[in-house]
């Protein structure tokens, strides 16, 4: 499956412009490029998010493809419904247009997919439908009100989890929802940005492919949420994989594949310094939460490189009798 | 036209309905006493006697949702629940309603949680009375099944397109065998037809958004369509009833009228009781007590105008609830009832309400006997209260 950049640029967008998501949103980039690639011939679920209020108020719609949102919490059981629906259908030789296939793409943010909706998520991809599950991760619920979620990082701040003067944002690290969808033994799971055109047009191709359920995360940078110039959001995306923040890789039926390691990773404090969200964990007296922070992406990249196989198993430590 | 004679629990019944009406999509996740109903259709669908796919979800809030995806993309779809599997669609419930999906939900009626408890009575379904649904209680498992074929016709009437809720008691008609009549499969789905959506989400050829942000500008509007709906689907219950009458022998109106034209006392009554409340009246009828009952089949929408007329000119009207509404005067049903008697022409009935039955607390003719007793000690001029409780060690 090679992507093809020249047919990518020639086909219809399928979100159209003059919906209202922020300016410098990274988002919308996600789902423009996720849409090139899936194609007309699919139906899209929302779960209630910042993407799901800005392209859809009545009566108007940015989506050119049949698109449904009824719940925070439920994408994934709502687009499991209508892909069954399909299999029902073209089973009788009743649906309404005749075809072979459809896609069916729920996109939900980490609200709606690490938290809330993780239940409704793992029941769908357990029973296999044929779907593939979008997580546009911009790690807070930016819709409400850029609160916590299972997907903050260490350390941000968010206005329920905010810095303060005993208090220095997330308490905890964030939660790998990419490693649970893979325990769900689903064909396909994946890590991407939108920076990487290149890498998320054929994920989602490669998603689309499978036979039944398939599992994208998406980073997604938010100007608002961050708080970092609108100007730079994809920028911020390509740094989050330089930094081994947000490794690029696969896991192809159960066979981990990093798809990119940065020459020599870049160091964290370097795109922290860009957020506001991370702006107090410089000043004096934060060392220690920058350094846990750091200390925390090198081993989670050193656990999946052993994943992948790029990296011996370390020999267990000695331990100390007492 | 000849129908079968089955003894059949209600379950199983509204099982044979389902299957009669060829869903295209089911979902479910299991909660007594509605169980035994899903057990019924999976049977049907691992024998090939009914072609519907199965979505075995891992909630009730999943299987409304998976009910939502489906009816949207144009599948006839059916589920069913009981209590707190009830109480954990209650978000998707308005959804599917707003959304003018008619999805078929067979509610088999149990008390809510706390304390937990599995028996019978109407918390469930009187919780989500205000959601959108159309609302049908059956008497026993003859009725369940009747009303559930009556329900995709009335739901998914181009006037209505609402989702539908067929309520049986739990256990007392859900797994109680019966004796009862049944249509055979051709002529069942013969009545209840195809499924004709007005919209499908798999017209990729035709796209539309389901489900948009609807602000302050659209909301009411698309409420009011919503209201209106509930509106039109008094005449299409009757019109669809009047035709499953001509079909079957069993006629079905809005409400049913027992021994009630000539009454003096009207009891009115939902669900399983009603029919060990005829046995009661019979009683006191050959002992020239001039008492009858008013049944409620239809509670959403509610026929209000009708109602009145049947017990306008009544000396009291004795309600019976069971279900509790904390804090609120009365129960649900009695709420309604005394509303609709507010606009009598001819003077207003005294009006009593008895609280019944929670947590499946059985109900026998002595304690219906002793609310006739009361509603003639008020036609003869005795104070009594107006909320009353039945059943109960106090």
């Amino acid at each position: 499956m090679a992507v093809n950049l020249k047919k990518l640029a020639t086909r219809p967008d399928l979100l159209t412009g003059g919906h209202r998501a922020c300016a410098g949103c990274t988002g919308s980039i996600i789902l423009r490029q996720v849409m090139l690639s899936a194609g007309a011939d699919t139906v899209v679920g929302f779960a209630t998010g910042c993407m799901e209020v800005v392209t859809t108020i009545f009566p108007y719609t940015a989506w050119k493809v049949p698109y449904i949102h009824s719940a925070f919490e439920n994408v994934a059981a709502t687009i499991s419904g209508a892909e069954t629906a399909f299999r029902a259908l073209k089973k009788r030789g009743e649906l309404p247009v005749e075809r072979d296939n459809i896609n069916f793409i729920a996109f939900g943010g980490d609200g709606g997919t690490y938290d809330i909706g993780l239940q409704s998520l793992s029941g769908a991809m357990e029973r296999g439908h044929n779907m593939v599950y979008i997580c546009y991760d911009n790690e807070a619920y930016m819709n409400t009100g850029i609160q916590r979620s299972s997907a903050t990082p260490l350390g941000a701040h968010t206005s329920t989890a905010p810095a303060g003067k005993v208090k220095q944002g997330k308490e905890q690290h964030r939660k790998d929802l990419t490693k649970i969808m893979v325990a769900h033994n689903i064909p396909y799971v994946a890590q991407t940005t939108p920076f990487h055109w290149k890498d998320l047009s054929t994920k989602v191709e490669k998603a689309l492919a499978v036979k039944g359920p398939a599992f994208l995360n998406i980073l997604m940078p938010c100007t608002v949420g961050w708080h970092f110039d609108t100007a730079i959001g994809v920028q911020m995306a390509k740094e989050a994989v330089e930094t081994n923040f947000w490794p690029l890789f696969e896991v192809e039926q159960g066979q981990y594949k990093v798809n990119y390691k940065p020459k020599e990773r870049a160091p964290l404090s370097d795109w922290l310094k860009k957020q506001g969200r991370f702006k107090h964990l410089f000043r004096p007296g934060n060392e220690q939460i920058l350094a846990q922070l750091q200390a925390w992406v090198d081993d989670e990249w050193e656990k999946l490189l052993i994943l992948a196989g790029e990296q011996e198993v370390p020999a267990p430590q000695q331990t100390q009798q007492a | 036209m000849e129908q079968k004679l089955v003894a059949l629990t209600g379950n199983d019944a509204v099982a044979y309905a389902f299957k009669q009406a060829r869903p295209h999509v089911a979902s479910a996740f299991p909660i007594t006493p509605q169980t035994e109903m899903m057990h019924k259709f999976a049977e049907f669908v691992a024998n090939d006697e009914v072609d519907t796919e199965l979505i075995l979800v891992e909630s009730e809030h999943s299987a409304m949702s998976a009910a939502v995806g489906a009816c949207a993309a144009g599948a006839r779809t059916v589920t069913a629940t009981s209590s707190a599997g009830f109480a954990l669609m209650w978000e998707v419930l308005y959804l599917a309603a707003s959304l003018r999906l008619p999805i078929a939900m067979a509610v088999v009626n149990r008390a809510l949680s706390g304390n937990i408890n599995i028996h019978n009575d109407h918390s469930d379904a009187m919780g989500g009375r205000d959601a959108g649904w159309i609302q049908i209680y059956a008497e026993n498992a003859q009725e369940a099944y009747d009303n559930a074929l009556m329900a995709f016709r009335i739901g998914e009437h181009p006037e209505v397109r609402l989702p539908v809720m067929i309520n049986y008691d739990g256990f007392i008609i859900s797994h109680t065998s019966e004796a009862l009549f049944m249509v055979d499969d051709a002529t069942a789905y013969d009545f209840v037809g195809p499924f004709k959506p007005a919209y499908s989400l798999l017209n990729v050829e035709n796209p539309i958004t389901v489900g948009p942000l609807d602000l302050t500008d659209y909301y009411f509007e698309h409420k009011v369509s919503e209201l209106e709906a509930h509106q039109k689907a008094f005449d299409v219950v009757r019109a669809i009833s009047e035709e499953y009458g001509r079909l079957t022998g069993r006629h079905y109106e809005l409400f049913e009228s027992y021994r009630l034209d000539d009454a003096e006392l009207a009891l009115v009554i939902l669900g399983s009781t009603a029919g060990t409340a005829k046995d009661v009246i019979d009683d006191y009828r050959r002992r020239g007590v001039k008492v009858g009952l008013l049944k409620v089949r239809l509670f959403r929408p509610f026929p209000a105008a009708e109602i009145l007329a049947a017990l306008s000119g009544k000396q009291v009207v004795g309600v019976l609830d069971k279900s509790a509404s904390f804090g609120g005067w009365g129960g649900p049903v009695f709420t309604e009832i005394r509303s609709a008697l507010y606009q009598s022409p001819n003077g207003r009935p005294p009006i009593h309400n008895w609280i019944y039955g929670l947590g499946g607390r059985d109900t026998d003719m002595k304690q219906i006997a002793e609310v006739i007793d009361s509603l003639q000690a008020v036609s003869q001029g005795e104070p009594r209260e107006t909320i009353n409780l039945l059943g109960v060690r106090l």
